[in-house]
C-alpha cells in the first residue's frame, strides 16, 4: 500500500531524515516509535508532501508520489491527522467535516457525517459547535473524522494520544481498531508504548532521523533491551 | 439638524463604495496573504470600462449592454483580468517575501497606469447617469439624490451576499478553511491554488464593481487607484484583515467621519488657516490610530497565527570585507575628485544619486537590522523636504538651519507613527507605513494655505553653488551611511537585530522590543529627512509627490535591488536604480509601464531577491 524508500529531508541546512524506508500492507497498523524529536512528524509530514523531501521514494498504490503536491496526494486515497490537531477553529463541526469531504473511493470505506458520529458520538451532540470552543480530545476526534470524510484508503495519524487524558486515550486506542476492522491502512507515529501495543501490528523505531528497528510489535513488546535503548525517557 | 441628516446619509453612500473594493482587498489577503495593491488599478479599470461600455463607443444615450449592464460586465472583464493576473504572476510569488509581492503588484499599478492612460487619455472622463434614477429625494427639505440612496443599500447587499457566499456554500467554508490554515486544506485534498484564483476573482470583481458604481458620481480620471488604494488598506486594517464584517464596519465609520468633518468650519491657529473639512484623509488616520491601539488587529481581526510560519532567520551581517572597504574608500575619493572632471549635468546626476544612497541607507537600516519592512519611507523623506522648504518660506531660514528643520520634522513625524508601527509587524506593520504616508501626502496636498498645495514650495535655493552643493550632499551621505553602520555594530544594533530574529527571546532577556524598534524607526526617518532636505535644496522646490507612494517604492527598489542583509547593497542599489530611472524618464514617455515590467520581471526573476539569489549561489559553490 504504501512503501518508503532512502528517504532523505532537510530544514535548511540541518538533516532530519537519514535514509528512512519503511512499508505498511494493506489493513495493517504500522507504529513510529521513537522520542521527541526523533523525525517521527517529518517522517510522515514528508510522505505527505508538506515537507519536500530531498532524496528517496515514496509509493503509494505502486505509484511513486515524492514531490506531488499534498493535495494531489490526499486524492489519492492517502489522509493526514496532524499531531496539534489543526481544527479549524472559526468553522463548526459540520463544516470541519465539509472542508475533508471527497467523493467515494473503491476498496475504500465510505464515511458520511452521520457514520462518523456512531464512531464519534461525542462529535453528535456539537454539531454546530465552532472547533475553537472544543476540549483537546474532542479536537483529536474531529480531526480524524475530518480526514475519514475523504474516504481513505490510508491514513497517517501523527500521535494521536498526546494530551490527551487516559481515558480518552483508551477510547482512542478502540477507535483505531474499528477504523483496521474497517479495512483501513494506518501508519501512526507514537510515543506511547502502551499505546501502540494495544494498536499496532508492527513497529518501526526512529532515532535521530534514522530508523534503528522494526519489528513485530510482539517482538518489540519482549525485547527489552530495544525498549531500554530507544524508548525510555 | 437637516445637513447632519443629510451628511449621514453621505456617508452610508460612501462607506458603500469603499466597503466594495476594501473587502475584496481583505479576502484576497485572507486567503493569499498578498497584498494586493493593484487592487486599485482594478478599481479603476473598473470605472473606465464602464464608461467605455455604458457609453457605447461614443453613441448618444448609453451602449447596447444599457448602464447596468455595462458596469457588470466591465466587471466581470475586470475580474478575468486579476485572474490573468494572478495565474500568470502571482500564483509563481506566493513563497516570496511579502515585500516582493508588494513589489510585484505595485509594479501591475505602474503596468495599468500607463496602458489606462495610452487608451483613455489623460483628461477626466464624464460617466453618464444612471438610468431612473437621476432624480432627488426630498430629505427634510433638503434634495438627496436618488442614486446615492441605491448605493446606500448596495454595501449590505453584498454584504449579505458575500455573508451567504461565506456561510451557506462548499466554496465559501473553504475558503474559511484556507483563511485559517492553507497547509491543511492542502493536506485534506483542496486544491489551493484553484481556490486563490477564484478568490482573485470574486475580489478583483467587486473592486472593479465599486468602480464602475462611481460613474454617476464623479469623473474618471487616472488618479483613481492610488486615492482608493490607501483608504482601502486603512479600511482594511482598521476593519481586521481576512474580515468581510469588519471591512463594512469599518468603511462606515470612516466613510462617516469625513462626511461630518465636511461640516466642521475652518479655524486659525497662530494665524494659520486650519481647514479640516479638506483633510479627508485625518478622520481615516484618526481611526485608525484610536483602533489600533485599542485592537492591534482590526476591529474583528485576529492576530495572525505565528506558530505556523517557519521562523525565518536573517543572515548575520558581517564586517565588511577589506576588498569592500578598499572599494568604498576609492570611491568616495573618486567622488571627491569628479567636479574635475564631470560638467554640471554628470555632477547633478551625481548630486542626485548620494542624496538616495543616504534615503536607500536609511531604509535600509529599518528593514535590514530593523526587520521592519516600512512601504512609506516616502513619509520621512517628505517631512524633510517640507521641513527645510517651509523654515525656507516662513521663517526666512538660512540654508544651514533648513537642513536642520528637515531632519528634525521628519524624526518628530517617526516617533509619531513608529509609536504605532511598532506594535504591529509584518505586512501589517507595512500596510500601517504605507497609509500614514498616504497621511503626509495628503497633508502636502490638502494644507494649500501652508504647503501651497499642488503648486509646491518654490525658490528653495541652497545659498552655494552647484560644486558646493554636490560636496556637502557627499558630506552628508557618506557620514550619514558611516552613522548608521556604526549603529547597526553597537549595542544597539545588536538589540535591534536580536528583536528583529525573536522578538519573544529578545524580550525575555530584557530588551525592550518595540522601544528599540521605535528608536530605529527614529533614526531612520531622521536620516531620511536629511535626504530630503539636501533633495529640497537640490531641485529648489518641494511637492506633494516628495512624500508620494511611487518615491517609497523607488526607496523600496534600491534596498532590495541591492539586498536587504548587506550594508554596501542599499547603496548599490540606489546607484543603480537611479541611473536607469533618469535613463528611462529620459528615453520614454511610457516609462511607467517599462518600470512596471521590470519590477515583475524582477521579482519574477529572483522571487527571493537578488540578494538571496546571490546568497544561494555562494552557498552552492561553498558545498560543492
Amino acid at each position: 500500500m504504501l512503501r518508503v524508500d532512502g528517504l532523505h529531508t532537510y530544514y535548511g541546512r540541518a538533516h532530519i531524515l537519514a535514509d528512512v524506508s519503511l512499508d505498511a500492507a494493506k489493513g495493517e497498523i504500522v507504529v513510529l516509535l521513537g522520542r521527541n524529536g526523533a523525525g517521527k512528524s517529518t517522517t510522515l509530514k514528508s510522505i505527505m508532501g508538506l515537507v519536500p523531501a530531498a532524496q528517496g521514494s515514496i509509493r503509494f498504490l505502486d505509484r511513486e508520489i515524492a514531490g506531488l503536491p499534498s493535495h494531489e496526494i490526499a486524492r489519492m486515497g492517502l489522509g493526514y491527522v496532524p499531531e496539534d490537531r489543526r481544527v479549524f477553529a472559526e468553522l463548526t463541526v459540520m463544516e470541519n467535516l465539509d472542508v475533508g469531504r471527497q467523493g467515494p473511493r473503491d476498496a475504500a470505506p465510505a464515511w458520511t457525517p452521520e457514520k462518523l458520529f456512531e464512531i464519534f458520538p461525542n462529535l453528535a451532540e456539537m454539531r454546530n459547535r465552532p472547533g475553537g470552543r472544543m476540549s483537546g480530545g474532542e479536537q483529536q476526534m474531529l480531526t480524524i473524522a475530518r480526514t475519514l470524510m475523504g474516504n481513505p484508503r490510508a491514513i497517517l495519524l501523527d500521535e494521536p494520544s498526546e494530551g490527551l487524558a487516559p481515558v480518552i486515550v483508551e477510547q482512542m486506542a478502540r477507535t483505531i481498531q474499528a477504523l483496521k476492522a474497517q479495512g483501513l491502512t494506518i501508519v501512526l507515529s507514537e510515543q506511547n508504548l502502551h499505546f501502540a501495543l494495544l494498536v499496532a501490528d508492527r513497529a518501526y523505531i526512529i532515532e535521530k532521523g534514522r530508523i534503528r528497528y522494526s519489528g513485530t510489535m510482539a517482538a518489540l513488546a519482549a525485547d527489552e533491551a530495544i525498549r531500554l535503548q530507544y524508548l525510555s525517557v | 439638524m437637516s445637513a447632519l441628516v443629510v451628511q449621514f446619509l453621505n456617508g452610508l453612500a460612501s462607506a458603500s463604495a469603499l466597503f466594495l473594493v476594501a473587502c475584496g482587498l481583505s479576502i484576497i489577503f485572507g486567503v493569499s496573504r498578498i497584498v494586493n495593491f493593484a487592487h486599485g488599478s482594478f478599481y479603476m479599470l473598473g470605472a473606465y470600462l464602464a464608461w467605455t461600455l455604458t457609453r457605447g463607443l461614443g453613441w448618444v444615450g448609453y451602449g447596447p449592454l444599457g448602464f447596468w449592464g455595462g458596469i457588470l460586465i466591465a466587471a466581470l472583464i475586470v475580474g478575468l483580468i486579476g485572474v490573468l493576473i494572478e495565474l500568470v504572476l502571482l500564483r509563481r510569488i506566493y513563497q516570496a517575501p511579502e515585500l516582493f509581492q508588494l513589489l510585484a503588484t505595485f509594479g501591475v499599478v505602474l503596468v495599468v497606469q500607463d496602458l489606462a492612460m495610452a487608451i483613455w487619455g489623460a483628461q477626466d472622463l464624464l460617466g453618464p447617469r444612471a438610468p431612473g434614477l437621476r432624480g432627488a429625494f426630498d430629505v427634510m427639505g433638503q434634495r438627496f439624490p436618488e442614486y446615492e440612496m441605491l448605493l446606500i443599500l448596495i454595501g449590505p447587499i453584498v454584504l449579505g451576499l458575500l455573508w451567504l457566499l461565506f456561510n451557506r456554500t462548499r466554496w465559501g467554508t473553504l475558503v474559511r478553511a484556507a483563511t485559517a490554515d492553507r497547509e491543511m486544506v492542502a493536506a485534506l485534498g483542496v486544491d489551493q491554488r484553484k481556490l486563490f484564483t477564484s478568490v482573485f476573482f470574486v475580489g478583483t470583481f467587486l473592486a472593479a464593481l465599486g468602480g464602475g458604481l462611481q460613474l454617476p458620481r464623479e469623473p474618471v480620471q487616472l488618479h483613481m487607484d492610488m486615492a482608493i488604494i490607501a483608504d482601502a488598506f486603512v479600511v482594511v486594517v482598521v476593519g481586521g484583515m481576512g474580515s468581510v464584517g469588519g471591512a463594512y464596519l469599518a468603511a462606515l465609520l470612516i466613510a462617516q467621519l469625513q462626511a461630518f468633518m465636511l461640516l466642521v468650519p475652518d479655524f486659525e491657529i497662530a494665524g494659520l488657516t486650519i481647514s479640516i473639512a479638506r483633510m479627508t484623509l485625518i478622520p481615516s488616520f484618526l481611526v485608525m490610530a484610536v483602533v489600533l491601539i485599542l485592537r492591534p488587529y482590526g476591529l474583528l481581526g485576529k492576530a495572525p497565527s505565528h506558530a505556523r510560519t517557519q521562523a525565518s532567520v536573517e543572515p548575520v551581517v558581517r564586517a565588511t570585507p577589506p576588498i569592500l572597504a578598499k572599494l568604498g574608500f576609492a570611491s568616495v575619493a573618486a567622488m571627491i575628485l569628479l567636479p574635475l572632471i564631470a560638467d554640471e549635468y554628470g555632477l547633478m546626476v551625481a548630486t542626485e544619486i548620494l542624496i538616495f544612497v543616504l534615503m536607500a541607507a536609511s531604509l535600509h537600516f529599518m528593514m535590514g537590522p530593523g526587520g521592519m519592512a516600512s512601504f512609506g519611507h516616502a513619509a520621512y523623506f517628505g517631512l524633510g523636504a517640507y521641513g527645510a522648504a517651509l523654515a525656507a518660506k516662513h521663517f526666512n531660514a538660512p540654508m544651514e538651519a533648513g537642513l536642520v528643520a528637515g531632519p528634525v520634522l521628519a524624526a518628530l513625524g517617526g516617533i509619531l507613527f513608529g509609536w504605532f508601527c511598532v506594535r504591529l509587524s509584518g505586512v501589517y506593520l507595512a500596510m500601517l507605513t504605507l497609509a500614514f504616508a498616504q497621511i503626509v501626502w495628503s497633508i502636502a496636498f490638502q494644507w494649500v494655505a501652508v504647503t501651497g498645495g499642488d503648486n509646491g514650495v518654490l525658490g528653495v535655493w541652497p545659498s552655494i553653488g552647484k560644486t558646493g552643493f554636490f560636496y556637502l550632499s557627499l558630506a552628508f551621505a557618506v557620514i550619514g551611511v558611516l552613522l548608521l553602520r556604526r549603529a547597526i555594530y553597537s549595542p544597539f544594533g545588536y538589540a535591534l537585530r536580536g528583536a528583529r530574529d525573536s522578538a519573544l527571546r529578545a524580550d525575555a532577556i530584557g530588551i525592550d522590543v518595540k522601544r528599540v524598534q521605535w528608536a530605529a524607526f527614529a533614526i531612520a526617518a531622521s536620516f531620511a529627512g536629511s535626504a530630503g532636505a539636501l533633495f529640497a535644496y537640490f531641485k529648489g522646490s518641494v511637492f506633494p509627490t516628495y512624500a508620494a507612494i511611487p518615491k517609497s517604492v523607488d526607496a523600496l527598489m534600491m534596498v532590495l535591488l541591492g539586498g536587504v542583509q548587506t550594508i554596501s547593497g542599499p547603496l548599490v542599489g540606489a546607484i543603480v536604480y537611479m541611473g536607469l530611472h533618469e535613463q528611462l524618464v529620459r528615453v520614454t514617455e511610457l516609462w511607467r509601464l517599462v518600470l512596471g515590467i521590470a519590477i515583475i520581471a524582477l521579482v519574477l526573476a529572483f522571487p527571493q531577491g537578488i540578494a538571496g539569489f546571490a546568497a544561494k549561489r555562494f552557498a552552492k559553490e561553498d558545498g560543492a
